[in-house]
């Protein structure tokens, strides 16, 4: 993987400079206090080197992520601007990226979004105008060409990390290696991928991730989240689409007292990085410690993450 | 073909309020072989519509007629006599034709009676599904022969997303996946190199973000 950065972006290089990177994660408020977020950076702060600030997560309103991305560069931490194509045409894509970009955010993760099914306005009119690997490359068009989709030159570049997410547990499994093989070919220069919880098949999809070479090409960060209860890790199991949770981590968790339920969730978690820090391929962990911040910490401190590199 | 779904009776009723005499108008197109639309719909909306505005102390005087297609002028025209007769028409046709019925007779209200839901198929019976957003620019070569706009929840051009279950959508477990479907399909065909080709980003000018579409046969006008 080249060494040389193409933007200003402390996971970049982190990321390129062969650090084992950790990122977090950060959703908004649903409503406009700002306090929410500052008080959410002061929980994470020092314990990832950049955090994911959610667009609309699940399909919820909530205060919209270039805003709460610049709060959080207020508090002295590095965001990672989500956007989704659920909401925005190709218009207001490129428009956001060059606001996001010029209010300093350095980091941008490309999905598709949640349908709007999940969230508070299923009645809403979706947009889809590009699909997440299509927004990889407009960004990386944007950046590197200087050019808007239309064609017409841009002055004054966005400088932006480009991230993706992927989900090597969602089905059909045998084009999980060849999906991220497009989004490479688009442009991704990182991805997070969903929540990990059965090492065994995202083994399995490592396996054929290196076998094509892609680690080589992309920085891969596992997705880990600590289960709070049993009750989370039942739900997540069986409500939440394309999340695999095997029933050996469901019975451990319902096994456990439910006072030490938490404490056993985080254990797991822990557990989990340590394996993900022996795998090869791996480039770091994105912790998503979901509305429970004040445990990033713990658990990046307990897997042996902690005090992260300067650069 | 167009489907069309009724709408609830209520809400028929509240756009016949005030009507003493009207004209159920049905078409004999789609809207006919998708069961909601045709004479005997006709028939059996009336009767309601009678029966409901008898119950109320409130007579209709209704007259029942089906066309053959409610989207060509020529057959619109067969019903010039009843319109000026009549307070109002409530239309079986589905969106296309109320708004030719409309523009034909501009004096006279139009009501739809229908819901036009989709471009589709019946797999049975009394069984419709949607198969075409109608975006104008064809991709299904590329797919399989299955459509990603109309079968995926989010026309992703490059699907799945994270959320496919075991061939099932994320918004519903009732709902197949519509990437899983080209999967399978260029599986058998051994089409399977064609997954990683990227689809370029559309350009929706064809389909109604370009504004009212028309198809014109050059050689057809005089």
């Amino acid at each position: 993987m080249s060494g040389e950065c193409k933007t200003d972006s402390r996971l970049e290089k982190l990321l390129r400079s062969g650090k084992f990177a950790v990122t977090g994660e950060c959703g908004p408020p649903r409503g406009a206090d700002p306090e929410v977020i500052r008080k959410k950076c002061a929980l994470l702060k020092d314990k990832a080197d950049a955090f994911n600030i959610t667009d609309n997560q699940t399909s919820v309103v909530r205060m919209s992520s270039i805003s709460s991305a610049v709060i959080m560069m207020q508090q002295g931490l590095e965001p990672v601007m989500q956007m989704v194509c659920r909401d925005r045409n190709r218009i207001a894509i490129q428009s956001d990226i060059l606001g996001g970009a010029a209010l300093g955010i350095k980091n941008m993760l490309c999905l598709s979004g949640d349908h709007q099914k999940f969230g508070d306005h299923p009645q809403a009119k979706n947009v889809f105008d590009l699909d997440s690997i299509q927004l990889i490359q407009t960004v990386r068009r944007m950046r590197d060409e200087g050019k808007f989709l239309g064609g017409e030159e841009i002055k004054g570049v966005p400088r932006l990390f480009i991230g993706a997410a992927e989900n090597p547990f969602a089905d059909p499994f045998e084009i999980r290696v060849p999906r991220l093989a497009k989004k490479v070919a688009a442009g991704v220069e990182f991805i997070q991928t969903q929540c990990i919880f059965n090492l065994k098949k995202f083994g399995e999809w490592m396996k054929g991730v290196v076998d094509r070479g892609l680690h080589e090409k992309v920085f891969i960060l596992g997705g880990v989240t600590p289960f709070k209860s049993f009750g989370m890790a039942r739900y997540m199991a069986k409500n939440v689409p394309g999340m695999d949770v095997p029933d050996e981590l469901l019975q451990r968790m319902k096994d456990t007292p439910k006072e030490q339920q938490a404490d056993e969730g985080i254990k797991i978690a822990v557990e989990t990085i340590q394996q993900l820090k022996e795998m090869p391929g791996i480039s770091g962990v994105h912790i998503m410690a979901i509305e429970w911040e004040e445990k990033v910490g713990e658990i990046a401190e307990k897997a042996g993450l902690l005090p992260r590199p300067t650069v | 073909m167009v489907v069309g779904e009724r709408k609830p009776f209520e809400e028929i009723m509240k756009m016949l309020e005030g009507h003493k005499k009207v004209m159920v108008l049905g078409c004999g197109g789609c809207v006919t072989v998708c069961l909601t639309g045709g004479q005997d719909a006709v028939r059996v909306l009336s009767s309601q519509i009678r029966m409901a505005r008898d119950k109320d102390g409130n007579p209709i005087e209704i007259i029942e007629k089906t066309v053959e297609r409610q989207c060509d002028p020529e057959y619109v025209d067969q019903v010039q006599e009843i319109v000026p007769d009549v307070d109002a028409v409530l239309s079986m046709a589905c969106g296309a034709g109320v708004q030719f019925m409309a523009e034909r007779y501009t004096k006279t209200p139009l009501y739809p009676a229908l819901n036009t839901t989709f471009v589709g198929g019946s797999v049975k019976e009394g069984y419709y599904v949607e198969r075409c957003q109608t975006c104008g620019e064809c991709k299904l070569a590329y797919t399989g022969g299955i459509c990603p706009i109309a079968r995926c929840s989010k026309s992703l051009l490059n699907g799945p997303c994270g959320g496919s279950t075991k061939g099932k959508c994320e918004i519903d477990p009732n709902v197949d996946c519509g990437w899983q479907l080209i999967l399978d399909r260029l599986r058998d065909l051994d089409q399977m190199d064609r997954y990683e080709q990227i689809l370029e980003i559309a350009d929706w000018r064809t389909s109604r973000d370009g504004g009212p579409r028309k198809m014109i046969r050059e050689d057809f006008q005089r």
